[in-house]
């Protein structure tokens, strides 16, 4: 799999991680408005009939598979590319780059693979439980997604990790939203100033409102 | 002024190199680096010791023959310099000053702080042209240039091939240099008819001599002494996948 | 004494170079792939003629000092390249352009030669723009010219400050694709150091691989050598660091006569010495010279007040101040050609009237400019060479005068070449500023780009065919024949001698010293008394060198010291030559300024009746040359006394 992967340029390399993640970045606006539905005060009723919506459509499970194939490719590809930079400088510098650069551009890989373990969590946490891979807590149904996310969310360590994770997966997006334009060869001296602005308030605001969730649980709730 | 150097010292590129330390005193602060490496050097063939090899030319700053990773840049503190125009002016009396051969593994160290920058040329060589022999061309204004195409173009022309961008990239990615090169001549009319052939082969070089992959970091931009905006890579990216989807299947 | 033959076509001026093309000799395809050609040198004339050669079919290896073969010092000219397209309508025509080349060169230059360098100016136009050259533009779309020094018109063409770079890239491209295609073969980090000679004829070249020290044999049918020109013989010039005489120097010594030597080219607006660890003069574009005007204080006491720091150069008031160049040559004003400029500048210094630290600077101002034209103009034009100042010398331009002084820039001199740009060597061409033939006694702004790629791309082409014509049956070389052994052992014997001395001093030196004494004595203004001094302290420079200096490393290894000290010992021989040359022509002529021969006013006064030819020199062992005469005939131009009053 990796030797076909390598065979492609490293600008194709590049494009396809870039789509990858754009398509990454809209599927993670559609999670957290679900995921805000958490906050309607109707004990959860809006947010499992979406959840329902969600594991029970047919287009919604066909786009699934294009989901995983998203992340999958974006996670090998980035690791990918990463062994290949590294190999590109076998002699580090004594004194590392002091050279100015977009500060969240030099920890992508760090902050993907913070992400990437996160997923590991979230999915034993979520969808092995819908799939029944992993048992749902005790006395809560497997498809019971809101009484789990309270349960978890109800945890201070967890609800703070999650937090904590949202500030990582904002320094990756910082980054991640301009860079895929770049890499796609989308820049233009018009729109470029607005794609960065964009991709900034993007970056704060998603993982803003996903960190929302577990605080309104942790404080209020 | 006096300044502590700590040099890259390694014999021939099978050697192992090691960091040397040299004191240096009473240079003139309008001094320019390679001047103050020219009174090491100097001073070290009177003492019996081996000079300091490193690359340099023109000392004007265009040829692109310098290199030098000081203090963890390339060329050094100023911007939009390169290290022949660096002036001890910038430094502070009694400076350490650490100075790297360029790092990469497409530029194998020759000696002491020179590399082997050969890449560049064969990146070049396998499409950094227009295809036409000598003679038989039209007159020079029957095609129309537009100034700001030709503006354009002349940014992205500008480029040294000195191989700061390499050195400054977290990933050693050549990506400025070979951007800068498809842009000025895909920019052109004169150079379109062959932009989609020229990209695909300048990448697939690229690729082949081992540089990294770009991450948008921008750090080539910063270090770049003619300032080759990274706006060309973008270009290059859109050219590249343009002749990607575009090309007609090869029979 | 022997007249040397320059082989010039007959007939009318305008139909010579087309006469000759029509009756060459040529090469058919077929064995165009047996030929090789060595081109040395990978400048603009060196690159454009392996890619010229290489796209015919000759199969072509380039040699190069420098770590690529894009960084020829070709790269670092800045101001444009002139062309006679006449596309500004202001007059311009081939003729004229061949006029201007000529009288700029104050009579010392082959008519025909000039003439066709003027006729192929428009195609190197037309050939760079193909290879994606970006020059200027217009906003129509039309390619854009500004004027220089010594022209009436506006011819030349240019590529923001960086001309020669863009040119050089055009040419290497051009080069790289031949490389693609497998019709050249590049040798980078090599310097030729000696011409293999077979039977009378070039066939080979010994080189030094600059990486591993060896010394590497290569054999070819012709050679070419295009390795530009000799002015770091001063130490101090705007030269890149390793440019060197040496291969040109070799093939001198192997019966290639080397022709007026002593015409050397002082350009007016370099940056000043600043300090005895210079290593290298900075040259600001001539073309600042359009919007800036020259001047020194008027009073002594003004140039006593700025050197105390009392004053600032903007104190002193406009009536205050001589433009001495606008006083002197209201026509041209500080348009006038570069050695005129040189020595102006010199005169007003050597009379007390220089500023800056060493009082060897004047001022070139660019206030009135930004007046009459406004910052934003001024900094669209030249901010780069602002920029570039600043850098250098820490003061800011736009706000205060710059300083400048002539220094060392061009070599007119060079290899003789006949029409064929053939030596006198068979089968060993000159190319570019290693060759003699166009510029006389002195070249104009944006000329040598022009005399590099005409020789590289239009010229050699043709005559190198007619030359190789005749050599299609010569099988390709074997470089173990005993030529090349004993070619080898000469250059193995010279480095181990170098390596030998032993002595106690670096090479720089013998350099900086061999440097003061042209400077002082071959420089800006010669007179008998100081050649003569000059010849026997170089003699004695040399014995010393030879008995002192010290190379430290191995052979077979990268070592700068090595390379520097064979070329500082080629220089020590060809200083010499300069001198002896300037000694010998007793007159005044562009370049070359004998304080003996000038008008009441200072100007340079030539001796045509005696000295209306060019000088070849050939070498009869160390310290010894034989002079040979080309007569220069005027056939179609008129000769004056030149006037750019």
């Amino acid at each position: 799999m990796s030797n076909k992967f390598l065979k492609y340029s490293s600008v194709t390399k590049k494009i396809v991680m870039s789509l990858a993640g754009l398509f990454l970045i809209v599927f993670l606006v559609m999670h957290l408005s679900i995921n805000l539905l958490l906050l309607k005060s109707d004990d959860g009723a809006a947010y499992m009939q979406a959840v329902h919506f969600m594991t029970t459509n047919p287009i919604v499970k066909f786009m699934e598979i294009f989901l995983f194939g998203g992340f999958l490719l974006h996670i090998i590809l980035g690791i990918v590319l990463q062994i290949q930079n590294w190999q590109a400088r076998p002699v580090r510098y004594k004194v590392e780059g002091f050279s100015q650069k977009s500060f969240f551009s030099k920890y992508m890989i760090h902050t993907g693979a913070i992400i990437f373990v996160f997923l590991i969590i979230h999915f034993i946490n979520f969808y092995f439980v819908k799939l029944g891979w992993v048992n749902p807590p005790e006395g809560v149904d497997k498809h019971d997604f809101y009484q789990m996310a309270g349960i978890l969310f109800s945890n201070h360590f967890y609800a703070i990790l999650y937090v904590i994770l949202m500030i990582v997966l904002g320094f990756h997006l910082n980054h991640a939203f301009q860079s895929a334009f770049q890499s796609l060869g989308l820049n233009h001296t018009k729109y470029t100033p607005a794609i960065k602005a964009i991709g900034t308030i993007y970056s704060i605001v998603v993982p803003l409102g996903f960190a929302i969730i577990p605080l309104y649980f942790l404080l209020i709730k | 002024m006096n300044f502590t150097l700590k040099i890259w010292r390694q014999k021939n590129a099978k050697a192992k190199g090691k960091f040397v330390t040299y004191n240096i005193e009473n240079i003139s602060e309008s001094c320019s680096f390679l001047e103050m490496l020219d009174i090491l050097n100097n001073q070290l063939i009177e003492k019996g010791d081996d000079p300091v090899s490193f690359d340099h030319d023109c000392r004007e700053g265009i040829c692109g023959t310098c290199s030098l990773y000081i203090n963890g840049r390339p060329h050094g503190p100023d911007d939009a310099v390169t290290t022949c125009q660096l002036h001890m002016r910038r430094f502070k009396d009694g400076d350490t000053i650490v100075i790297e051969p360029w790092r990469s593994g497409a530029f194998p160290v020759i000696r002491d702080l020179m590399v082997d920058r050969k890449a560049f040329d064969k990146i070049i060589q396998a499409g950094g042209f227009i295809s036409v022999n000598t003679g038989g061309i039209p007159d020079a204004n029957a095609i129309l240039i537009p100034k700001d195409k030709a503006d354009t173009a002349m940014d992205a022309a500008a480029c040294i091939g000195c191989g700061a961008c390499v050195a400054a990239c977290k990933n050693a990615s050549a990506m400025l240099f070979v951007s800068a090169k498809v842009s000025h001549l895909a920019v052109l009319p004169q150079g379109k008819a062959e932009a989609s052939r020229r990209v695909q082969a300048m990448v697939a070089k690229m690729d082949e001599l081992g540089f990294g992959n770009c991450t948008n970091t921008g750090a080539c931009e910063a270090e770049c002494p003619k300032q080759i905006s990274i706006d060309n890579i973008a270009r290059m990216n859109r050219e590249f996948l343009g002749a990607k989807l575009g090309a007609q299947k090869q029979k | 004494m022997t007249v040397l033959d320059s082989k010039t076509p007959q007939g009318a001026l305008a139909d010579k170079w087309n006469n000759y093309k029509d009756h060459i000799a040529l090469v058919n395809p077929a064995n165009k792939r047996k030929l090789d050609v060595i081109v040395v040198g990978t400048g603009l004339a060196g690159a454009s003629a392996a890619a010229s050669l290489g796209a015919l079919g000759f199969k072509v290896k380039a040699f190069c000092y420098q770590d690529s073969s894009r960084r020829a010092h070709s790269i670092a000219a800045q101001g444009g390249i002139n062309a006679a397209k006449n596309y500004q309508n202001d007059g311009d025509s081939v003729y004229r352009l061949f006029y201007d080349t000529i009288k700029g060169g104050d009579y010392r230059a082959r008519e025909a030669n000039v003439y066709r360098l003027a006729e192929v100016s428009g195609d190197i136009i037309d050939q760079s723009v193909a290879n994606g050259v970006p020059f200027a533009r217009e906003y129509g779309g039309l390619l854009d010219n500004r004027s220089f020094g010594g022209a009436q018109v506006s011819r030349t063409f240019y590529a923001r400050g960086q001309t020669g770079q863009q040119l050089l890239l055009g040419a290497y491209s051009a080069m790289s694709y031949q490389v693609n295609k497998g019709n050249v073969e590049i040798f980078s980090r090599h310097e030729m150091l000696d011409v293999v000679i077979i039977d009378g004829r070039a066939r080979g070249i010994i080189a030094r691989n600059l990486v591993t020290g060896e010394i590497e044999r290569y054999a070819a049918h012709a050679v070419v050598i295009a390795t530009g020109g000799y002015g770091n013989v001063f130490f101090l010039s705007t030269n890149a660091m390793g440019s060197n005489g040496t291969a040109a120097w070799k093939a001198h010594k192997k019966g290639a006569y080397f022709a007026n030597p002593c015409f050397t080219q002082i350009h007016p607006t370099c940056i000043p010495v600043h300090g005895d660890y210079q290593s290298k003069l900075t040259l600001m574009s001539e073309s600042l010279r359009n919007d800036g005007r020259i001047w020194v204080p008027k009073r002594k006491e003004d140039v006593e007040a700025l050197r105390n720091g009392k004053i600032k150069p903007k104190d002193i008031a406009e009536e205050n101040r001589d433009y001495y160049l606008e006083r002197r040559y209201p026509a041209f004003g500080n348009l006038v050609p570069r050695d005129v400029a040189s020595r102006a500048a010199k005169e007003r210094c050597d009379a007390g009237f220089g500023v800056g630290e060493t009082g060897l600077a004047v001022f070139l101002d660019f206030s009135s400019a930004i007046n009459r034209l406004g910052k934003k103009v001024v900094e669209e034009r030249y901010g780069n060479l602002f920029q570039m100042y600043e850098k250098i010398v820490d003061e800011n331009p736009y706000e205060t005068p710059m300083m400048i002084y002539p220094a060392v820039h061009y070599t007119m001199g060079g290899l003789w070449v006949d029409y064929e740009l053939q030596s006198t060597v068979k089968g060993l061409f000159v190319a570019g500023e290693a060759n003699f033939s166009d510029h006389g006694a002195n070249r104009l702004g944006a000329s040598a780009l022009m005399q590099g790629l005409a020789d590289g791309y239009f010229v050699l082409p043709y005559t190198m065919q007619n030359y190789l014509a005749d050599q299609i049956s010569v099988p390709r070389f074997d470089t173990n024949r005993s030529e090349f052994d004993e070619a080898e052992k000469q250059v193995k014997t010279l480095i181990d001698k170098l390596m030998n001395v032993k002595g106690s001093q670096p090479v720089d030196h013998f350099h900086r010293q061999l440097g003061k004494i042209m400077w002082d004595k071959v420089g800006m203004a010669r007179n008998k008394k100081g050649l003569e001094e000059a010849v026997k302290e170089i003699q004695a420079l040399r014995a010393e060198f030879w008995k002192d200096v010290r190379i430290p490393g191995e052979i077979n290894e990268v070592n700068p010291e090595l390379e520097k000290a064979i070329r500082v010992a080629d220089f020590l021989e060809l200083g010499e030559l300069m001198a002896m040359d300037a000694l010998h022509r007793e007159e005044s002529c562009g370049g070359h300024f004998r304080e003996e021969y000038q008008t009441p006013d200072g100007e340079a006064l030539r001796q045509d009746e005696n000295f209306m030819y060019v000088a070849a020199w050939e070498y009869k062992g160390e310290g010894k040359y034989e002079m040979y005469k080309e007569p220069l005939n005027y056939e179609f131009i008129e000769v004056k006394q030149r006037n750019y009053k």
